[in-house]
């Protein structure tokens, strides 16, 4: 169990002062200047030993990603821009970041934006985040105020702007590219990769694209060093994570821990256990709602990293855990997620496109077993048709929470089917034919 | 936009909201002045809430955020309309978003969905209740879902939402009262119900070496 001493986000349920001289208190922006002056390329292999895996969903190593930079700056400008555009249903730590601890995301903004030979950034904010962002600004303008950033931050010599852009409600502009399209005031229709954004991104520029909690670690891993982060966790699988806990649990919370802790110790120790108890607990989707579901099998013995969620076929995505006890109507409770990547399909690739209102309304026959028992083997091969077949990764993420179903609870689809045929007296139904 | 909706045949912004936009296109590059199209559509909606009591951003406003920003209209209506937080056509005084996806449903958004249909009137989404008052509209994940379920009213997420503090809600926003945002359960924060379980000793810094 994580100790308080090696929990990052101290004050992440904001019953502390979240302004500049509360995260003074708990240790934000001490010796930033040093740390600047160890140099770039130091500051970056720091981060690359660190074991520091991107908390966004992908799990990309953020000390890897920050070294795709150009090492020097040509005619075009570097830019990093921060992704807490934060959509991904089960999931809220950003905002806890963004309204509790402010100051770690500003002071992490300047020092991988210098890491990466960058004079400014952009945090893209989901837009509902309103409150949050108004925090954020405020604490910006004090970073400024302070001299800790803007010119010759923090007495570095380093000159750095910050500035806060907010979304206006499009999930996919989660995604890196099309979150890039919106900074620059066009849809948010991802791009085509490569060019990857650290050759072409924001403007045309090298850019880096992060996620709040990835940049937001980076200050307190530099000033306790790689070692300390690295021995948290598990191996290829380092530190500490924000866990998401929701749904049927009794106390639904944020928590920080170790990444490798067994999700039914997170569950029981910090969410006060599955609502009537872990033997009522039906499936958990891990780490938000992309990421395929797991049956309770499966969750009595998982642990909550990258590496085991990928061996169970799931994935620890954002950490967005969202239990589901027995009373659970899985096969709706999915249909709504299908309803949801519907919804959120920017329409540019056609699989998707098509794809996702197929996909929901095929579903919603299920949810009703208004479908014949071959049409589940239909469904799964459309999935497949979907994934790894569109530009950006909506199609994949619409595609897997079905998969999960079929994989685990296929019983359950053909049960459905085979009570309301019981119960039909008209013909059969065309064949998902809409 | 097609629709037929009584459009205001011109739209200028105002002193304050001329203050606003030169302090956001100051924050992009010279010539990348598009990049504030979102937060200028922003100001326009909210000109019209202060004008009109109603958030929306009509056709003429639209066109002004071109001219303003030297981009053809086209472009600020692809923005206007792929982005869900502009309201293309006039809403009530409240706007009522209600999640439903997953986690909100979960903990019981469909009881947050009856009750709030129960004291509007409204019976389909996106509808306006007939006094004016309310529009409801169903919003996908808003990001809150440890407290779920979530009823975001205008600006404001009000969490941990049931049928009973929807109902309280409501006729307060009818009183023209404002309750304060966040979790009507009284949870600080995301922290557990009844209190952190982590985090109780007090905080230090966390740059010792």
């Amino acid at each position: 169990m994580l100790h308080d001493r090696d929990r990052i986000f101290t004050n992440l349920y904001g019953l502390h002062d979240w302004r500049l001289a509360g995260a003074r208190a708990r240790g934000d922006w001490d010796g930033t200047a040093a740390i600047l002056a160890r140099g770039a390329d130091t500051i970056v292999e720091e981060m690359k030993t660190s074991g520091l895996r991107g908390r966004g969903g992908a799990g990309f190593p953020t000390g890897m990603k920050w070294s795709f930079m150009p090492k020097q700056v040509g005619e075009r400008p570097h830019y990093l821009v921060v992704n807490a555009d934060e959509s991904e249903p089960g999931t809220c730590k950003d905002r806890d970041i963004l309204r509790n601890d402010p100051h770690k995301l500003i002071e992490g903004c300047l020092i991988a934006s210098f890491a990466m030979r960058a004079h400014a950034c952009y945090i893209y904010i989901r837009g509902e985040f309103h409150a949050e962002a108004a925090r954020m600004q405020v604490a910006i303008d004090e970073a400024y105020a302070a001299g800790l950033i803007g010119r010759n931050a923090c007495g570095s010599g380093w000159d750095f702007d910050l500035y806060l852009h907010r979304g206006a409600g499009a999930y996919i502009c989660g995604e890196e590219t099309a979150l890039l399209e919106s900074l620059e005031g066009k849809k948010g229709m991802p791009r085509l990769k490569p060019p990857f954004p650290a050759a072409v991104g924001l403007y045309g520029c090298p850019t880096t694209v992060n996620n709040v909690e990835s940049i937001a670690v980076a200050p307190t891993i530099l000033r306790r060093g790689a070692a300390w982060f690295s021995a948290l966790g598990r191996p290829k699988n380092s530190g500490t994570k924000l866990f998401c806990i929701s749904g049927h649990v009794n106390r639904p919370c944020n928590v920080e821990e170790e990444l490798g802790i067994p999700l039914r110790e997170l569950i029981e120790r910090y969410a006060g256990g599955v609502r009537g108890g872990w033997d009522n607990l039906l499936a958990v989707i891990p780490g938000g709602s992309s990421v395929p579901v797991i049956p309770k099998a499966v969750c009595d013995s998982v642990l909550m990293d990258f590496d085991s969620l990928r061996e169970a076929r799931s994935g620890l995505g954002t950490a967005a855990v969202i239990v589901m006890d027995r009373s659970t109507d899985i096969i709706r409770a999915i249909a709504r997620l299908s309803k949801f990547y519907k919804h959120e399909s920017c329409g540019q690739c056609t699989p998707c496109r098509e794809g996702t209102g197929w996909m929901m309304r095929v579903m919603d026959r299920m949810v009703e077993g208004r479908a014949e028992p071959e049409e589940i083997d239909t469904l799964e091969q459309v999935t497949r048709q979907v994934e790894g077949h569109t530009i950006c990764a909506l199609g994949d993420a619409a595609a897997w929470p079905i998969q999960g179903l079929i994989r685990h609870f296929r019983p359950e689809l053909e049960a459905r089917i085979a009570r309301t045929k019981s119960g039909r007296t008209t013909g059969p139904l065309p064949l998902a034919a809409e | 936009m097609a629709e037929e909706i009584e459009q205001p045949a011109a739209f200028a912004f105002d002193a304050a909201s001329e203050a606003e936009i030169a302090r956001i296109i100051a924050k992009y590059p010279p010539g990348r002045q598009a990049s504030a199209v979102i937060p200028v559509l922003y100001v326009a909606q909210a000109q019209m809430r202060r004008s009109s009591g109603s958030a929306w951003v009509p056709r003429a406003a639209m066109d002004a955020v071109a001219a303003r920003l030297g981009m053809p209209p086209i472009r600020v209506y692809e923005v206007a309309t792929f982005y869900l937080m502009f309201n293309t056509r006039p809403i009530g005084r409240h706007h009522l978003q209600v999640c439903t996806t997953t986690p909100c449903w979960l903990r019981g958004s469909d009881e947050v969905v009856a009750a709030c249909r129960e004291a509007t009137g409204i019976r389909h989404w996106g509808e306006t209740s007939a006094d004016g008052m309310f529009t409801m509209t169903e919003v996908e994940c808003l990001g809150a879902c440890v407290n779920a379920p979530i009823l975001q009213v205008d600006d404001d997420y009000y969490e941990d939402m049931d049928a009973e503090r929807t109902r309280a809600l409501l006729a307060a926003l009818r009183r023209g009262e404002r309750p304060p945002a966040g979790s009507m359960a009284g949870r600080q924060g995301s922290a557990p119900e009844g209190g952190p379980t982590t985090l109780l000793t007090p905080a230090q810094p966390g740059g010792a070496e």
